[in-house]
């Protein structure tokens, strides 16, 4: 995705075993390790740490172990679960284990030594890096092992490394890490360890507080918004209202008197104003006239865009899908359902506004950032910058929230060019408004669904149709030439109920709205649509939803399960007073199977939804604690989705641009959640944080259906009159 | 000229009154733990304690609140020993983390008032936004937060 990097091709054990091999002896008695997470100091080639193990790990003396965590932090918590697959090889003794964020720039330096990929997309970080980081651990522990056998004249085979110390089990006499690892990055064992298998985990697997609480309830811990750099001046700015539009003319006149002002600067899509406060900045922007060059958006609106994606229903497609012969299926049946289903265009509004800090110089750039993608956003920084990728150095922080939006940082690129123009490191702060109506978004969609049924209530046919907005194209990143992408069919092509002929076609249709990731991508409207459709289909067939889902999937064990444990942790069948429903959904995104029960209540017209009950199926739980928040918050996440997301588009500009207008879920909307883990191991290694916010939408309304006989096949379900009755 | 006193310490600031508290807390004095979430006190992210009370710093400017005493998140307890701190600790709230200052000031001060809270409390009292989800927690943590208080 990101890879513009050139870089050897190297195995993952060669990287840590070089790594390894490269780091040399340790110089004891140094400057105690940072407290913080966060590097007050960053990495450089000049301040690199002669301390370290090696790139990933630093064992202090006092046997603190720091580990050095690939990806990025934006509430998901894999910067716990990964630490704990490496104190799970290295037998660390986790009360002593602390984490920091890798450098981008070292990766870079040294072969890639963190990995090609530093992002947390996709649900992706402990999927993809937890045999990597047990390597490391492993790694280290036979290095420690083998050292203390080699200070005690002793066989391997008689030392045990146990909690963080290494044990000569004939004796009982025992080293701490600290004391052997010196000694033990010198040491080069005949072969690298097996890893443990999960059966055999004694940390892992076990529910562990976040590393990073203690830093995140007293204010302490370090996002980008708070960056403070000698010399540093700010940046606020206004882009057009019309996504794609330019600056036609800047009138500074009022904005330029005003105190503390430095500078107005034209950066062609927005106008920035430095100052050497923010609320300097801001003031000075809102006191700014500027004239726009509106673009190709100006003039449509939301209703046009909807009518338009309904009418390339019927246009061309091209085929994702193509299981048996859904036409035949279609042309025999005993009963055919037909239903179109349409969502908006979402921001993803995190809680920190987007926001850089910059600081230009001929021959070196400094960022400090909130990234979901270290080393992509240090291509990027670089391209901006004009400058090589290894004078660029990242500094990522905690992120104030991520949900796909800070993969990409269009206001980076606008703080490098502020900082290279005046030459003063800049902390440029886009404000809600600036997030919101510059944001990319979910895309809007329509997609039609087709069923056909044999006389007794068997579904024959499913033809399903989507159009919406290619990512890829938005991004700039392919033209998307088969006219099929896998976000856009996501949740649909892989469709697993046994319907014998399943056709998924599907339409890429853009507008001048950029669109992009938002958690869940393309789960998060197909979840919704798809397990709504296939709620109408076993209402159409006159059986339970629970039963008809149950019998499509018998192929598939996870499922299953899943379902099952829904059912029986959600009370599935039990009777519900007058005005109450439940609704059940379950989908696959991630490598994960998810799903959800909801009871809701609906009185005049309004919905509560009183209770969620989850289920996933990652196949492994590295920290079930942490798996349990991303659920609780999936859910919430599809709940602000369901209940309220929208943004709208008149005369090109996006209307919602701030909480006032793009309500969320807070505490009086949030229902009891209830989460669940129903395993089935063995290869299965699924994602965790976007699958929790797929189910929801589904589970939601079709609890709805249950209670008032009302099927919402529009969302957000507040635009639905649910007041009369079906 | 203003005069503020921010977790017991007095400042004297050369600043325009109409500067929202928000930026004076996070710019001029470095308490960072303020967050800025929207800017039309709609979220909570700002969330501090004037007077003991609790406001939404990023709509309240800072000629209104001179010579008052103002507390920041930096200011809540010298340990992150605070009960809210403690129960958010033991329950694993934060997730990014971003709202928890705000989230934490709210409820400590919403405690002060209701040292009993019903769930309907909850839902009235704490009304900041958490986007990353973490509602189911932040309720738990308030109703242990004040069996600490009590105990």
């Amino acid at each position: 995705m990101d890879g513009n990097i050139a870089a050897p091709a190297l195995s993952r054990r060669h990287f840590i075993v070089t790594a390894l091999t490269a780091a040399g002896g340790l110089a004891i008695g140094m400057a105690p390790v940072r407290a913080a997470p966060i590097a007050a100091q960053p990495w450089s080639p000049e301040n690199a740490d002669p301390r370290e193990f090696n790139a990933w790990l630093v064992i202090e003396p006092d046997d603190t172990i720091v580990i050095r965590y690939p990806r990025s932090e934006m509430g998901q918590g894999s910067f716990t679960a990964l630490p704990m697959m490496v104190a799970e090889e290295l037998e660390a003794d986790w009360s002593k284990v602390r984490a920091e964020f890798a450098s981008a720039n070292r990766n870079l330096r040294e072969g890639l030594v963190y990995g090609k990929d530093m992002s947390s997309v996709g649900s992706h970080s402990v999927r993809f890096s937890h045999q990597q980081m047990a390597q490391v651990g492993a790694s280290a522990r036979v290095r420690l092992v083998l050292a203390a056998a080699r200070r005690w004249g002793a066989a391997a085979a008689e030392c045990e490394a146990k909690l963080g110390r290494v044990v000569h089990t004939p004796t009982g006499k025992s080293l701490g890490y600290g004391a052997l690892a010196a000694d033990a990055a010198t040491v080069t064992p005949d072969k690298e360890p097996e890893l443990k298998r999960p059966e055999r985990w004694t940390l892992a697997g076990t529910p562990k507080p976040r590393l990073d609480v203690p830093l995140k309830i007293n204010g302490s811990a370090a996002y980008g918004i708070d960056t403070k750099v000698p010399g540093m001046v700010y940046a606020a700015v206004i882009g057009c209202p019309v996504p794609g539009g330019t600056v036609k003319a800047v009138d500074d006149g009022a904005a330029k008197g005003l105190r503390g002002v430095e500078a107005v600067l034209n950066l062609d899509t927005a106008v920035a104003v430095v100052a050497d406060r923010f609320w300097r900045a801001k003031r000075a922007v809102e006191a700014l006239r500027v004239e726009w060059n509106a673009g190709a958006g100006v003039g449509s609106d939301s209703a046009e865009f909807a009518k338009a994606y309904r009418a390339a229903l019927d246009g061309p497609a091209a085929t994702a899908r193509n299981d048996g012969n859904v036409e035949e299926a279609m042309r025999g049946a005993a009963k055919r359902i037909e239903a179109v289903y349409e969502v908006p265009y979402l921001a993803h509004a995190p809680m920190e506004p987007l926001n850089a800090t910059a600081h230009w110089r001929p021959d070196r750039l400094d960022v400090w950032i909130g990234t979901q993608n270290a080393l992509g956003t240090l291509n990027a920084a670089a391209k901006a910058a004009g400058l090589p990728p290894e004078k660029v150095f990242i500094h990522n922080c905690f992120c104030g929230g991520g949900f796909g939006r800070r993969s990409f940082n269009d206001e980076m690129a606008q703080a490098i060019r502020v900082s290279k123009t005046i030459g003063k490191p800049v902390k440029l702060v886009w404000t809600r408004e600036e997030d919101i109506c510059h944001d990319r978004f979910r895309p809007q969609a329509a997609i039609r669904f087709r069923a056909a049924f044999a006389a007794d209530g068997t579904p024959t046919g499913l033809d399903i149709r989507t159009v919406v907005g290619s990512l890829l194209r938005s991004l700039g990143r392919s033209k998307v030439e088969s006219g099929i992408e896998p976000m856009a069919v996501e949740g649909l092509a892989n469709s697993p109920y046994a319907v014998a002929g399943t056709r998924v076609d599907c339409v890429l249709k853009n507008t001048h709205i950029p669109v992009s990731f938002w958690r869940s991508v393309g789960s998060s409207q197909n979840a919704f649509a798809i397990e709504s459709f296939i709620d109408e289909m076993a209402h159409a067939a006159g059986q339970d939803p629970y039963q008809f889902r149950r019998k499509l999937l018998e192929h598939r064990a996870d499922f299953i399960k899943v379902l099952d444990t829904l059912a029986e942790k959600g009370g599935w069948g039990k009777p519900l007073p007058a005005g109450m429903g439940r609704g059940i959904a379950i989908h696959e995104c991630y490598g994960s199977v998810v799903g959800a029960v909801a009871e809701v209540a609906v009185k005049d017209g309004r919905v509560r939804v009183d209770r969620v009950v989850v289920a996933l199926d990652c196949g492994h739980a590295v920290n079930p604690l942490t798996i349990a928040e991303q659920l609780e918050g999936g859910t919430i996440w599809g709940l602000s989705a369901a209940l309220y997301g929208k943004n709208t588009v008149r005369d090109g500009a996006i209307v919602e641009t701030n909480f006032d207008t793009y309500p969320v879920v807070r505490m009086a909307d949030a229902p009891k959640i209830e989460t669940y883990l129903a395993l089935t191991g063995g290869k299965k290694w699924g994602g965790v944080g976007e699958p929790g916010a797929a189910p929801v939408a589904p589970a939601v309304t079709n609890a709805i259906f249950a209670a008032t006989g009302k099927r919402i096949r529009q969302l957000p379900i507040r635009d639905t009159d649910l007041s009369g009755r079906a | 000229m203003i005069t503020l006193i921010v977790n017991g310490a007095r400042h004297r600031l050369d600043i325009e009154p109409e500067t929202p508290l928000l930026w004076v807390v996070r710019d001029e004095l470095g308490l960072t733990g303020t967050k800025f979430g929207c800017g039309i006190a709609q979220c909570g992210c700002c969330t501090v304690h004037v007077e003991g009370e609790a406001v939404r710093s990023c709509s309240l400017a800072v000629g209104d609140v001179d010579d008052k005493s103002i507390t920041t998140i930096e200011g809540l307890s010298p340990d992150s020993k605070h009960p809210v701190q403690v129960a958010w600790q033991a329950l694993d709230v934060p997730q990014c983390g971003y709202c928890q200052s705000g989230q934490i000031m709210a409820a400590a001060a919403f405690l002060q008032r209701n040292p009993n809270p019903s769930d309907a409390d909850i839902d009235a009292g704490i009304t900041n936004i958490c986007r990353c989800g973490t509602y189911p927690r932040i309720r738990a943590a308030i109703h242990r937060a004040a069996a600490l208080i009590k105990a």
